[in-house]
C-alpha cells in the first residue's frame, strides 16, 4: 500500500458535535497509510445558510477553501461531510459549467480559484482509493453480535451529475466498505431516505416523523445500529432518538455509529481513541469483539459440526437421482 | 453543349426564403447554360411539362432542377428527361430547399447559397456521361427474420401469394410475443386462440419452410439475388425422431432453468418444450443448465426418451439458402428490472414485470393461470400497476413512449378482478395512452367497471415491510404523498430493441436508430421499405407496436415483396464502380476495401493482373475509388473529374 496525502477539510460539524467523525477519520486513515492535511485558515463552506441566500456567495465560501487547497499543490480534496462535500461540489459545478458564474464568484475573492480541485467524501476515498483489500488486511477483531444498517442520507451519492459517485438509487459503496471489515450488514431499504435535515428547528415534529421511519426500518430488517456517514444524519438520528420515541410513542435504543468507528472498532483500536463515548445511545453492548483468530475458530467448529448432516444429504439426493 | 436550368419555388418552402428569380438570372450567366426559369411547382405535371417543352425548343441536351432534396423528386425528374430523349443520367437536381431554404432565415445569403448550388449542379451535368442498365434476373424467394406475428402473417401473405417463403426463428418455437399473452386489448379474446391457427398455418404451408432455433450467420448479395447463411444451433435433440411427448421434460432432474419463454416468472427443466401449442413442438436442451453438460454425467432424458431423440454431441449446422428479398421482423425487447434501482431492480421477488405477470395470468403459464406472489405463493389481494417504467425516462435512454402498455396494463387490472373478485387493483400513470379503435372505451371500463383505482404520478420507491410491498408515490391531482401496501408490483417496463438489433442492421445494411430500432424509408410514405432496395421491415424492430400494428406492416410488407417479384427482371443501377484497365496496376487494394465483396481479380489476355468489379454485386458506395492509388477505379456518375468540376464551380469566383 502506497502511502497517500490528501488535502483534508474537516468542517464546522466535526469540530463540535461530530468530533468522534473527524477522531475516527483521523485514526482509520493514520493505520491505512494515508495522511491528511489540514488547509491553514479554512472557513465555512457555504452550505445551507448560504445557499438558501445566494448561490453566489455560497459558491465564493467554498471556492476559499478550495482555492486554499490548489496553493497546497494538492487536486483532491477529502471532506467527511456531505453537506460540505455537496458546497464544494456545487460550486466546482457551477463555475466549470460557466465562465461568467466563475468571474462572479471569484469577484468576491481575494485568491482566485482556477477550478484546480475535486472533491471527494472519506467514504469515496477509502472505497476507491484505499479498496477493500487493503481495509480486509487491517481487520484484527470481529464484532459478532453486530448486524448494521448501512445509512447513506440523502446527498451522497445525489444528485447523480454532481455527486458522481455509487448508485444514486441503491448505493453500496458503505455496504461493502463494512463488510470489508468483517461487519455484518442487513439489507436495508431506506438507505437514501430523508432523515428530516436541518429542520430539527423550525419543525421538530416533522423531523420526528421523518427520523421514525428510517430507525423502523433499520429495526425492521434486523439491524441492531445503524452506521452513518453524515453528522446531521447522526444527530437526528441520535441526539433526537429520545424525542422520536416521545413524540411517535417508540421504544428505540438503537446506537447510530459512524462506519469510520466501526472500522476502527474491527481495526482493534480503543473505543476511547473512537469517541465512541460521544453518542448518545451507547453501542456497547453490541460491540463485544474477540480476535480474528477466535472467531475463525469458532466458525470453523460450527462448519465441522455440519459437515456430516450435508455430505448425508447429498449422497441421498444422488441415489436418488440414479 | 445545352444546359436548361430550373428553378422551383415550392410554394413559399424556397421562394420564401430564396430569392428564386435572382437564382434564375445568374443562372443564365453560367458558361453551357442555354435556358434558365423558374417556377412554382416543377415537380407538377404542368411544371414538367415546361421542361420538355424546353428541351423541345431550346434545343437542350442536359437538364439541372433546383429544388428539394434529389431523394424526393430525382426519379420524378429522370423521367421527365427521359420522356423529352436525353438519357436519365444528363439530369442534376440542386437541393435548395433542405440544404438552403429550411436551414437559413437570411434571404440575401441564401439566394448566394442557392446560387453556388445551380452552379455547381451546372458544371457536374455538363460532365455528365449517359449511362445505361442492365437487367438482372430475380429469385423470387423471400427471407423472413422472426415468427412473431407480424414476420408470421408477413410469411403467410407471401406464400398465399405463390412466393417461396424461408423463415428464421431464433427460439425454438415460432409465436413470439404474442404467444405468451394471456388475453389481447380491447376485445379481451384469448392470444393463443387467435394466433395458434396462424402458427397452424405457417407450419403446414407448402410453401413455407421453418429453421426454428436458427439465426443468420451471414447475408450476402443484393436485391434479387441473396445468398443467406443460417445457422442451425443444437438443440441436443434430433428434431426428426422427437414426437413432442415431453416424457424428457417431466423426469428431468434438473428443475432450475431459467424458463426464456416466462421471462423467468418461474423456473423451467433443462430440457423443454417452451408451451402446450408450441410450432415445432419439438423439445431443446439449454446446456447452461443441463446436467451432462455442467456436471458431464446424468443422462436421464436419453434414458426415458422412447424414440432415442437425445444426442449431447449435435453440433450447430450452417445452411445456405437463396432467396431474393428480405422481410425483417426480429420484434423487441423489454428493459430488464435490474435498470429499476429505486424499484428494488429485481431484489423484491414480488416486485415482477408485465410479460412475468401475463405468464401468471395464462392458463398454460407456470400457475396454470392462478395469481400468486412469487415469494410466498399466496393469492394477492392488493395488485399496484406502475406505467411508464423506464419509458418516457432520458436517465434510462429510454425518452420514448413503449406504446401498449397503458393497454396492457388496463387489460391485466380488468383479468385481475376476474381472476379474483375480491382484490383491488392500483394503477400508476403519467398519461393514459390509449388512442386506437375501443382503446379508450376499454381503459375506462377497467376503472368504471373493474374498480381498478387509477392514480396520476410516479413512484419514488418500493420497500418490503413485512409481507407487504410499500409503493410510495405521489398523487398529482390531489398533490399529496400516497403510500400503498401492497401484495405484488408490476411494472409496466420499457420496450427496447430486441437483442443483437444493431448487428443484425449490420449484416442487412440497413440503418437503425440510437434506441437500435430499424429505420423506415420514409417515416410517413414508405413505412415497411428500407433504404437498401431488397429489405424491408414489420413489426416493433421498427419501433414499439402493437398486434394490429405489427400484423398490417407484416401484410404491407408482403404486398412490397409481391410488387418487386410481379416482374422477372430487375434493372440494375448504373452508377457503379468500374476499372479503367489500362492504367490498373493490379495492386488490389479495392478487393480488400470493398465492404460488397464486389470485386475479384481478374487476368487480360496478356496477362496482366486488374481488379474488376461485379457490377450486379456493387453497390454504389465509392469507397474503392478512395483508395485506389492510380485513380484507376472510377464510381459512374460520380467520377474525380465530376467531382471537381463541382468543387471548382464554388472556389474560383
Amino acid at each position: 500500500m502506497a502511502e497517500k496525502e490528501y488535502a483534508y477539510f474537516c468542517g464546522c460539524s466535526l469540530e463540535g458535535t461530530a468530533k468522534e467523525y473527524d477522531e475516527s477519520i483521523r485514526a482509520v486513515m493514520k493505520a491505512l497509510g494515508v495522511g491528511l492535511v489540514e488547509p491553514d485558515d479554512w472557513s465555512c463552506c457555504g452550505s445551507t445558510p448560504a445557499h438558501t441566500v445566494s448561490h453566489v456567495l455560497a459558491a465564493a465560501l467554498a471556492a476559499r477553501n478550495l482555492s486554499l487547497v490548489e496553493k497546497m499543490n494538492k487536486d483532491v480534496l477529502t471532506t467527511p461531510c456531505p453537506s460540505c462535500l455537496m458546497a464544494f461540489k456545487k460550486a466546482q459545478h457551477g463555475m466549470t459549467g460557466s465562465e461568467e458564474f466563475k468571474v462572479e464568484v471569484n469577484e468576491l475573492l481575494d485568491e482566485p480559484y482556477n477550478c484546480g480541485v475535486e472533491s471527494k467524501s472519506s467514504l469515496q476515498i477509502i472505497y476507491e482509493d484505499i479498496g477493500l483489500d487493503a481495509i480486509a488486511a487491517k481487520v484484527t477483531h470481529m464484532m459478532p453480535d453486530l448486524k448494521v444498517a448501512p445509512y447513506y442520507g440523502c446527498i451522497l451519492s445525489r444528485p447523480p451529475e454532481i455527486a458522481n459517485f455509487d448508485d444514486p438509487e441503491n448505493p453500496v459503496s458503505m455496504d461493502n466498505v463494512l463488510m470489508a471489515a468483517g461487519v455484518e450488514v442487513a439489507d436495508f431499504a431506506f438507505k437514501l431516505e430523508c432523515c428530516g435535515a436541518a429542520f430539527g428547528v423550525p419543525k421538530r415534529e416533522m423531523v420526528n416523523q421523518l427520523s421514525y421511519k428510517v430507525l423502523e426500518m433499520a429495526v425492521d430488517a434486523g439491524a441492531n445500529c445503524i452506521a452513518v456517514a453524515c453528522p446531521l444524519c447522526q444527530q437526528n438520528l441520535d441526539l433526537r432518538q429520545g424525542q422520536v420515541n416521545s413524540t411517535m410513542g417508540s421504544r428505540f435504543n438503537i446506537p447510530i455509529i459512524y462506519f469510520t468507528q466501526l472500522m476502527g472498532l474491527a481495526f482493534g483500536m480503543s473505543p476511547k481513541e473512537l469517541g465512541m463515548d460521544k453518542v448518545f445511545v451507547s453501542a456497547d453492548k453490541i460491540t463485544r469483539r474477540i480476535t480474528k483468530a477466535e472467531y475463525e475458530k469458532i466458525k470453523e467448529e460450527e462448519a465441522a459440526a455440519k459437515k456430516p448432516q450435508k455430505a448425508k444429504k447429498e449422497a441421498a439426493a444422488e441415489e436418488t437421482n440414479n | 453543349m445545352r444546359v436548361g436550368v430550373f428553378i422551383c419555388h415550392c410554394g413559399s418552402n424556397i421562394a420564401g426564403t430564396v430569392d428564386v428569380a435572382k437564382v434564375a438570372e445568374e443562372a443564365r450567366k453560367m458558361p453551357g447554360v442555354a435556358y434558365a426559369t423558374a417556377y412554382m411547382y416543377t415537380c407538377s405535371e404542368p411544371g414538367q411539362k415546361e421542361i420538355t417543352d424546353a428541351i423541345e425548343r431550346d434545343k437542350l441536351d442536359r437538364v439541372v432542377v433546383a429544388a428539394c432534396s434529389p431523394r424526393m423528386h430525382e426519379n420524378t425528374f429522370r423521367r421527365t428527361v427521359m420522356k423529352a430523349g436525353l438519357n436519365r443520367y444528363f439530369f442534376e437536381q440542386a437541393n435548395i430547399r433542405e440544404h438552403v431554404s429550411w436551414i437559413g432565415l437570411d434571404k440575401e445569403l441564401n439566394t448566394k447559397k442557392a446560387i453556388d448550388e445551380v452552379r455547381m449542379a451546372v458544371e457536374k451535368v455538363k460532365r455528365n456521361k449517359p449511362l445505361f442498365s442492365t437487367s438482372f434476373k430475380v429469385n423470387k424467394r423471400v427471407l423472413v427474420l422472426g415468427g412473431g406475428v407480424a414476420g408470421m402473417q408477413a410469411a403467410i401473405d407471401c406464400a398465399d401469394g405463390g412466393l417461396e417463403v424461408i423463415m428464421v426463428e431464433k427460439s425454438p418455437s415460432i409465436g413470439g410475443m404474442m404467444a405468451r399473452l394471456d388475453k389481447t386489448f380491447p376485445t379481451v379474446d384469448c392470444s393463443i386462440c387467435i394466433l395458434g391457427p396462424k402458427m397452424v398455418d405457417v407450419a403446414q404451408h407448402d410453401l413455407i419452410k421453418l429453421h426454428a432455433y436458427s439465426e443468420i450467420a451471414e447475408i450476402k448479395g443484393y436485391v434479387g439475388n441473396y445468398q443467406i447463411k443460417i445457422r442451425k444451433k443444437p438443440t441436443y435433440v434430433d428434431w426428426t425422431k422427437c414426437t413432442g411427448c415431453g416424457l424428457c421434460m417431466e423426469k428431468c432432474p434438473t428443475k432450475n432453468a431459467y424458463d426464456h419463454f416466462n421471462f423467468g416468472a418461474a423456473p423451467t427443466r433443462a430440457i423443454n418444450i417452451p408451451f402446450p401449442q408450441a410450432i415445432p413442438k419439438k423439445a431443446t436442451i439449454d446446456p447452461e443448465f443441463c446436467r451432462q453438460f455442467v456436471k458431464g454425467k446424468c443422462g436421464v432424458c436419453a434414458k426415458v426418451c422412447p424414440t432415442g431423440a437425445i444426442n449431447y454431441e449435435m453440433q450447430e449446422e450452417i445452411i445456405t439458402e437463396d432467396v431474393g428479398a428480405i422481410i425483417t421482423a426480429t420484434g423487441y425487447g423489454l428493459m430488464g428490472i435490474e435498470n429499476f434501482k429505486e424499484y428494488g431492480a429485481g431484489r423484491y421477488p414480488d416486485v415482477i414485470t408485465g410479460i412475468q405477470y401475463e405468464r401468471f395470468l395464462n392458463a398454460s403459464g407456470p400457475t396454470s393461470g392462478h395469481i400468486i406472489r412469487p415469494s410466498d405463493h399466496e393469492e394477492p389481494k392488493t395488485i399496484v400497476f406502475i406505467s411508464c417504467v423506464g419509458s418516457r425516462d432520458k436517465s434510462l435512454g429510454v425518452p420514448y413512449c413503449s406504446n401498449f402498455c397503458c393497454m396492457y396494463i388496463a387489460k391485466q387490472a380488468i383479468l385481475t378482478k376476474d381472476h379474483i373478485p375480491d382484490s383491488q387493483s392500483y394503477v400508476f400513470y403519467m398519461d393514459i395512452r390509449s388512442p386506437g379503435k375501443g382503446y379508450d372505451e376499454f381503459t375506462r371500463r377497467a376503472q368504471e367497471e373493474y374498480g381498478a383505482k387509477y392514480i396520476r404520478g410516479r413512484v419514488s420507491r418500493i420497500y418490503p415491510k413485512g409481507k407487504k410491498m410499500v409503493v410510495r408515490g405521489a398523487d398529482t391531482l390531489l398533490g399529496t404523498q400516497v403510500e400503498i401496501e401492497a401484495d405484488l408490483v408490476v411494472l409496466g417496463n420499457a420496450v427496447v430493441s430486441a437483442e443483437g438489433a444493431a448487428q443484425m442492421a449490420e449484416k442487412l445494411h440497413i440503418s437503425y436508430d440510437t434506441h437500435g430500432f430499424y429505420v423506415e424509408s420514409h417515416p410517413k410514405l414508405r413505412p415497411v421499405e428500407t433504404n437498401t432496395s431488397g429489405v424491408y421491415l414489420a413489426g416493433a424492430c421498427q419501433g414499439p407496436k402493437d398486434i394490429p400494428a405489427s400484423v398490417g406492416q407484416g401484410s404491407a410488407a408482403a404486398a412490397k415483396v409481391l410488387a418487386l417479384f410481379s416482374k422477372d427482371m430487375l434493372e440494375s443501377d448504373p452508377a457503379i464502380a468500374n476499372v479503367n484497365i489500362n492504367t490498373c496496376v493490379g495492386c488490389l487494394k479495392c478487393v480488400k476495401t470493398c465492404p460488397f465483396q464486389a470485386i475479384v481479380e481478374d487476368t487480360l489476355r496478356n496477362g496482366k493482373k486488374v481488379a474488376k468489379v461485379i457490377e450486379t454485386v456493387c453497390a454504389g458506395c465509392g469507397v474503392c475509388t478512395s483508395t485506389c492509388p492510380c485513380g484507376a477505379i472510377q464510381l459512374q456518375h460520380f467520377t474525380d473529374n465530376q467531382l471537381l468540376a463541382e468543387v471548382n464551380a464554388i472556389c474560383q469566383k
